[in-house]
This record gives C-alpha cells, sequence and structure tokens, in this order.
C-alpha cells in the first residue's frame, strides 16, 4: 500500500509563466487556452464570462479556472467514455480550457467554446469548473448550466441534489451582443450567493 | 477497446489542507464558507483532459536550458524525479506534470513578484514533462531559492516547486508544492503547515545520490499519490 493521497497545496500568485503563459505573454507554449474552438467543431459556438468574487465581493484578479466538457454530441473526448470515438466528428475538439483573470481589465475569465450536449441522457448540458487561487489551498468543483435549458436543468441529478435555494448559483444567464451568445457566470466564493461547490 | 469508468475513492480530506486556514491569510475572504456538497460521479468526473508526450515542447523538461539567452542559469543544478501511482500503488503512466519556480535568488519571472532579488536572464522556471511507462517523470531545473512574503513579519517561503498534475481524470487533479528535506523554513511557514500533521511529510522530496549526475546535477526524489478507484485493495502487502 502506498503511503496516502499527497496533499493539495495552493496554487499560489505566481502560477501564470507555468500553466497559462500565452495568455499573460510569456514566452512559452500554452499547453491549453481560454479559446477551446477547433476548425472542425459542430455545434453552437457560445462565450462564457464571468468573475470570481472574494468575501468583500471584490474581483480576484489570480485566479485561474479550469473547464472541462462535453461536445456538442455530448462525447468526452476521453478513452473512459463509452461513445469516445464512435462515429466521431470534432476530432480535434479537447473539452479543456483554461483562464486566468489577470489579463481582462474587469479580472474576468472568458472562454470561446462551444454548446455541450447532454451526457449520460439524465444530465442537463453543463460545463465542468475547477478553480484555483492564491489563498485555496485546495481546489473547488463547481458545474456551468444554461438558463436556456430550463427543462433538462429541472431533471437533473445533480441540480435536484443541492439546496434548491442554492440551484441558482449554478445557472448561467444567457445575453446575446453582436451575434455571439454569451453565458455570463460569477463564482462567489463566499456570502449571500455563495457558489455551490461539490465535493467531487 | 472502453472500460467502464470506475468511481474514485474520496478526496481524503485528512490529507488535504483544509478550506480555509486563518495563518494563512488570503485564505479567510477567499474560501468558501458553506460545506461542499457530495456529487455522484458521472462521466464529467470519472474523465479528464488527455496530455501526452506530444504536448511537450523540445526543452520542456529541462529549466536549466528552456530560459537561457546568453550562458547557463545561475545556482546549484538539480534533477528532480519521482513516480506518480495511485492510492493503490498502480503507477500512472503517460501523465503530464507541469512544474514552476523562482530561480536561485528566490526571484519569480512572474511580472507582480517584487521580490528585490535579481531576475537570472538564462532561467524562466517553467516546464513540464510526461510520466513514462511505469508513472516515472524526470526534469532538470536548479534549486529554488527561499523568498519572503507578506504574510507576516519576517514570513519567508521554504524553498520549493509548483507541480500541477491531472490523473486520469478531473476527479484525480493534484495543484501541490515540493519541498526540500532539511529547510529550517518548513517548521514555520503556514502554507506547508496547512496539511494536516500526518501527511505533510508526503511534500518533503528526499535527497537521492542515485538520481545525481556525476560532475553535473544533485538529485531529488519527489514521488505523487493521486486518488485511486474505489475499490477494495487486492494487495497483501
Amino acid at each position: 500500500m502506498t503511503k496516502g493521497q499527497t496533499p493539495s497545496q495552493t496554487v499560489g500568485p505566481y502560477f501564470a509563466y507555468g500553466l497559462t503563459p500565452e495568455q499573460y505573454g510569456y514566452p512559452l507554449a500554452s499547453i491549453a487556452s481560454p479559446d477551446l474552438r477547433t476548425p472542425d467543431v459542430e455545434g453552437r459556438q457560445i462565450r462564457i464570462e464571468g468573475r470570481v468574487l472574494d468575501g468583500k465581493g471584490e474581483a480576484i484578479d489570480d485566479a485561474m479556472i479550469e473547464i472541462w466538457q462535453a461536445d456538442p454530441q455530448g462525447r468526452y473526448a476521453h478513452p473512459a467514455d463509452p461513445s469516445y470515438n464512435k462515429g466521431r466528428g470534432n476530432i480535434a475538439f479537447k473539452g479543456f480550457g483554461r483562464c486566468g483573470t489577470g489579463t481582462d481589465p474587469e479580472n474576468r475569465f472568458i472562454f470561446d467554446s462551444v454548446k455541450p450536449g447532454a451526457v449520460d441522457d439524465s444530465q442537463a448540458p453543463h460545463i465542468n469548473v475547477i478553480v484555483f487561487m492564491r489563498g485555496l489551498l485546495s481546489h473547488l468543483y463547481t458545474r456551468i448550466y444554461f438558463a436556456d435549458e430550463a427543462d433538462a436543468n429541472a431533471k437533473d441529478p445533480v441540480l435536484l441534489s443541492v439546496p434548491e435555494d442554492r440551484r441558482d448559483t449554478l445557472v448561467a444567464a444567457r445575453e446575446e451582443s453582436g451575434g455571439t451568445v454569451v453565458y455570463r457566470f460569477d463564482i462567489h466564493m463566499q456570502g449571500e450567493n455563495e457558489t455551490v461547490f461539490f465535493d467531487v | 477497446m472502453t472500460t467502464p469508468p470506475k468511481p474514485y475513492s474520496p478526496r481524503d480530506w485528512s490529507s488535504h489542507p483544509p478550506i480555509i486556514a486563518p495563518d494563512y491569510k488570503s485564505t479567510p475572504l477567499r474560501g468558501a464558507t458553506k460545506p461542499l456538497i457530495p456529487i455522484r460521479q458521472s462521466l464529467s468526473e470519472l474523465t479528464g483532459p488527455v496530455f501526452g508526450q506530444d504536448s511537450l515542447g523540445e526543452l520542456d523538461n529541462d529549466l536549466t536550458k528552456n530560459g537561457r539567452k546568453d550562458g547557463e542559469p545561475l545556482g546549484e543544478r538539480i534533477i528532480v524525479s519521482g513516480k506518480v501511482v495511485d492510492e493503490l500503488g498502480r503507477p500512472q503512466p503517460n501523465m503530464l506534470v507541469e512544474v514552476w519556480q523562482a530561480n536561485a535568488a528566490g526571484r519569480y519571472v512572474h511580472k507582480v513578484d517584487q521580490h528585490n532579488a535579481p531576475l537570472d536572464p538564462n532561467f524562466f522556471g517553467g516546464g513540464r514533462c510526461v510520466t513514462d511507462d511505469q508513472g516515472v517523470y524526470r526534469f532538470y531545473s536548479v534549486k529554488p531559492g527561499a523568498y519572503p512574503w507578506g504574510n507576516h513579519p519576517n514570513a519567508w517561503r521554504p524553498n520549493h516547486i509548483h507541480f500541477s498534475l491531472f490523473g486520469p481524470s478531473i476527479a484525480t487533479r493534484l495543484v501541490t508544492q515540493m519541498y526540500f528535506p532539511g529547510d529550517p523554513l518548513l517548521d514555520l511557514d503556514p502554507i506547508f503547515l496547512s496539511s494536516p500533521e500526518k501527511a505533510r511529510d508526503r511534500l518533503i522530496s528526499e535527497f537521492d545520490l542515485s538520481l545525481t549526475e556525476e560532475e553535473f546535477a544533485l538529485g531529488y526524489r519527489f514521488d505523487i499519490v493521486l486518488r485511486g478507484p474505489w475499490e477494495t485493495p487486492m494487495e497483501t502487502a
């Protein structure tokens, strides 16, 4: 047997040149970017925008957000997904993005992606989110659901496992600006509207 | 061939730091205050991004070379290597390991680092490698220096290297820090001390003469344990 899980530690304030170098202008190729779109992807393009707010309601400028999502047909680009490679289009779509909050004047994270399809039949379309920052010793998981999927959301087993008065914190508002569909999703670390975080 | 995914064992909160640890002063306003809500693991949690050798640049695993402008970086050259396994001791092959660190003087390349120790024109401090078919990773660097931070009077971070790993799914995601043996700053550092006492030694690398390359670099071993599948261990050892 092993000696047990290696403990988590904070990502700290200086992750950008190692984890999100191109976004911050450092001379190292990034393995992932805030733009998940690939030339072959078939599906509706969307933008996801939001801020990470601390206990005083101030936007955090040194958080890093990772997203992991299915393609528009509800398939994850991972061998554990039984639909992986099965009649697969979107072959270049990796489903993973990374964005720091330090390069936008309003400290937003902004992802360009495609709207994910429903996964596992019973789940509503969603994007998995991992949150890192200075002052966070263990990363936190949350999910983005979409306000224009009310019927699917009402039946989603994960949303239903969340107390009713907190479900709204997981649903991104839909806006349209200049033909682009934008979903707005602020992450409140604390306070009245504290975002639901999952023990994954 | 696809194998149906198995759920992962829980995140072991007796090994990980709490969400809020007041001695580390950035945590009280930034940590969640409500309990985490347990989630039934679905394909969303049992899958994650796949990064293999093809995600590496030529010099990504050699921090003594990937920031060179006109010479060698200053500092004590080191080799850092270790095995990535899951809780059942099974090697995790072909897994991305990302690292970043300060230079030998304790200065980060990052633009907001205001420490007045010098930048090294020949050292960048970021890189990555991928584990081999036995789960072993290995990279070259220089030993990072300690540096002051404003947490409390005379607060200095111990020498450390930041690590980021995915493992096979987003459930096994881990960001951590590797420390060096015998560092007197460890007992004074609220970030290191935030992890439960029984688990702290898992964050400290071991000096390993067998990793050392003669007349070139000293070797440190840092093994990493990720969450494993939720099943009864078969090993009898």
